[in-house]
């Protein structure tokens, strides 16, 4: 026993004093790069879990195939998570996520499955339908998330207590639809936004979208740099700059290679070789199938919703009444009108992440969203969202919501059954959270 | 002394406050010239805070009258106090902690580019050039205002009036939180901001500092304005003994305050 103990306390110190001038270098190293410790905190976990699942799964889990099914799991909850992390910044929560996504999902599914094609008896597939069905569901959502919004921040209700009400009234609206039915199939066009390999890039412009954000990730960090240097104020220095720029690109160029070296499945590709009369090489058609429409949607959301949070007056004031409700106010900022706004952006995002589900489903199903509030929640959690108000970031609920899937999908690879996989990711949000209030506590120390 | 023929800055008249059906402040008049210090005082619960945020906007009264430059006006929140150039430190300082210090100075004024997109580099660059003025020492432009020490944040919160040119300003508690090198650098802005003809409402618990500082000093008790007084007529402890009695200390003390005593 002792021995162990001694032996144990050895392992620590050896660590403790190996970790000791590394941690000082990476110090300095985040403090030049400008690279938020959390996120940089979260990427390192990320790694963790990815290669030890790789290990515990002979090589699976860092397989084309599987990264690239993980970046499709991951988008629907992330699209979602973006927005509750205004919603939580502020001090707010919205249990009813789940509810509405089933909701809007319906009635987007309605919208072509019956609506279009047989109530105004204009047919199915239409070139229109898609878009028709997407802008009811956003808009929708916008109202219902509104409705929400102001109910909470003009009726004075607590955000618990209306988004649990929320919870249980748009699943119920779901059956004075459907009477329990399921709606299907969705317009072939619709269908594209769920991913698969027709709703991909393919491989020339999955590397055009990659070289296009290098592109951008360079011109945003170096014109970031001279307006604060005509401003004469301090700058990142010129290795700081090169490092940022090429590990982003880098990041970027190796997720297009993976999502390119996944190649539709055998039966797929020779039912095209033959539609297309392509002699097919032997081993069969190697078809790239690049991005996903889903993660290019949530890439557009993550781009947009960053701005929204950072750049713009709105974003400015959820942060604000997160950190101080009082001193917003008496900054003359419109409180009520700002929590409205945060719901109606969640509501919008919500029927973003009903289209990409149904669209995969190919159907609406009474199930649809069941259970997604506590995994949107858990993701923007994780993600570095702290429920005192103030703190969260976009990107940090994204990477999140790709821990979370990572986990359930490195679990399933090693075929862990779904009860395990809940307790197991149960254990992680309590911990993430525990381990960044422990950090918390000793950084303000 | 004469009483003033000139407008004053403002004149707030018959203002009444009620929480419930408890008097905050109970029928109160009081003015404020240019280029002047009033130092309001009273003790816990005498109405000056609430009296102070009926100006600033943050509770509009029950009844009264705001005048500003000799016109009527009507602040029922504050941006419309803003608009009149009426800045208020309050004594919390109203500083949003998670952000960094030149987001708190133009907090729900924020300067952004033709698009909309907030432009944080013009406004950075504004608030060094304000710190540079009101406190050398401060660097750290980047990081949350929660991080900084007492004194910093005072900074942060005492640049906005400054940046944003006030006319009126109220300070309610300036000193509380701070050390005497800071306390010090606090009172010779007072005099400074007074000297560049801006108009000062001063609320302290500290009789020193008020009694320092004020051209005029009112006094406050249970809501009501016992009487105003200025400062060179009084000695420190007759504005106790008002703040303590809730009655003015001498008649002479009394006819001798400017405007409506």
């Amino acid at each position: 026993m002792r021995s162990i103990r001694s032996a144990l306390a050895q392992v620590v110190n050896a660590i403790r004093s190996a970790l000791a001038p590394a941690g000082h270098a990476t110090r300095g190293f985040l403090a030049a790069t400008e690279i938020d410790t959390r996120l940089a905190g979260m990427i390192a976990a990320l790694a963790v879990i990815w290669i030890g699942f790789n290990i515990l799964s002979n090589g699976l889990f860092l397989s084309s195939r599987n990264l690239w099914n993980l970046s499709v799991q991951s988008s629907s909850i992330a699209i979602m998570a973006t927005g509750m992390v205004l919603i939580i910044v502020s001090r707010n929560i919205d249990l009813s996520v789940g509810s509405m996504l089933g909701f809007i999902g319906y009635t987007m599914a309605m919208v072509q499955a019956m609506w279009i094609p047989t109530a105004l008896g204009l047919g199915f597939n239409q070139p229109y339908t898609w878009i028709v069905a997407l802008a009811i569901g956003v808009i929708l959502g916008a109202l219902i998330g509104g409705l929400q919004g102001f109910v909470i921040a003009y009726g004075g209700v607590p955000a618990f207590i209306v988004t649990l009400g929320g919870f249980l009234i748009w699943r119920g609206l779901i059956f004075w639809y459907a009477q329990g039915q399921t709606i299907a199939p969705m317009d072939s066009t619709y269908q594209l936004i769920g991913g698969g390999p027709a709703g991909s890039l393919g491989f020339g412009l999955s590397w055009l979208v990659g070289i296009a954000a290098c592109l951008g990730i360079a011109y945003t960090v170096i014109m970031g740099g001279r307006r604060r240097k005509a401003y004469g104020f301090p700058v990142r220095p010129t290795w700081a700059v090169i490092t940022i720029i090429a590990a982003g690109s880098s990041a970027v160029l190796g997720a297009v290679w993976v999502a390119n070296n996944y190649f539709w499945p055998p039966a797929l590709a020779s039912q095209y070789a033959q539609a297309n009369g392509i002699i097919e090489p032997p081993g069969g058609l190697q078809i790239p199938t690049g991005i996903a429409f889903p993660v290019l949607i949530l890439i557009g959301v993550t781009l947009v919703m960053n701005y929204l949070a950072t750049r713009r007056k709105f974003g400015r004031y959820v942060y604000s009444i997160g950190g101080n409700p009082d001193a917003a106010e008496l900054g003359g900022i419109n409180v009520r009108r700002t929590i409205v706004g945060t719901y109606a952006v969640m509501g919008i995002l919500v029927a973003i992440s009903a289209g990409v589900q149904t669209a995969r489903l190919n159907a609406a199903v009474t199930n649809l969203g069941v259970q997604n509030e506590l995994d949107v929640i858990a993701a923007a959690v994780i993600g570095g969202t702290s429920f005192s108000g103030g703190i969260g970031t976009i990107t940090g609920a994204v990477l999140g919501a790709v821990v979370m899937q990572s986990l359930r999908s490195g679990m399933v690879l090693l075929r862990v059954d779904s009860p395990t996989q809940d307790i197991v990711v149960g254990i992680v949000l309590v911990a993430a959270v525990g381990l960044d209030a422990f950090a918390r506590r000793r950084s303000s120390r | 002394m004469v009483i003033d023929d000139r407008t004053p800055l403002v004149e707030m008249r018959n203002v009444r406050v009620a929480f419930g059906g408890v008097h905050a402040v109970e029928d109160v008049s009081i003015n404020l010239f240019a280029g002047e210090v009033v130092g309001l005082v009273g003790g816990n619960g005498a109405g000056k805070s609430t009296l102070m945020r009926v100006l600033s906007g943050a509770r509009p009264p029950d009844s009264g009258e705001i005048w500003i430059d000799g016109r009527q006006v009507h602040i029922t929140n504050p941006r419309q106090a803003k608009d009149y150039g009426i800045e208020t430190i309050y004594q919390t300082l109203a500083l949003a902690d998670n952000i960094d210090a030149a987001g708190n100075v133009f907090l729900g004024r924020e300067l952004t580019d033709r698009t909309g997109t907030l432009d944080d580099d013009a406004m950075e660059s504004a608030t060094r050039k304000v710190m540079q003025r009101l406190n050398p020492n401060f660097k750290n432009f980047k990081v949350p205002v929660k991080s900084l020490s007492g004194g910093q944040r005072q900074s942060v919160a005492i640049a906005r009036p400054v940046h944003f040119n006030a006319r009126i300003l109220i300070m309610d508690e300036p000193t509380a939180a701070l050390g005497p090198a800071e306390t010090a650098q606090v009172r010779d802005l007072i005099r400074q901001l007074k000297s560049e003809g801006i108009g000062i409402f001063l609320i302290s618990h500290d009789i020193h500092d008020v009694f320092d500082l004020s051209d005029r000093i009112s006094v406050m008790y249970h809501g009501k304005r016992v009487g105003t007084v200025n400062r060179d007529e009084v000695t420190a402890d007759e504005i106790l003994g008002m703040i303590i009695m809730g009655q003015a200390a001498e008649e002479s003390a009394e006819a001798a305050a400017t405007g409506q005593g």
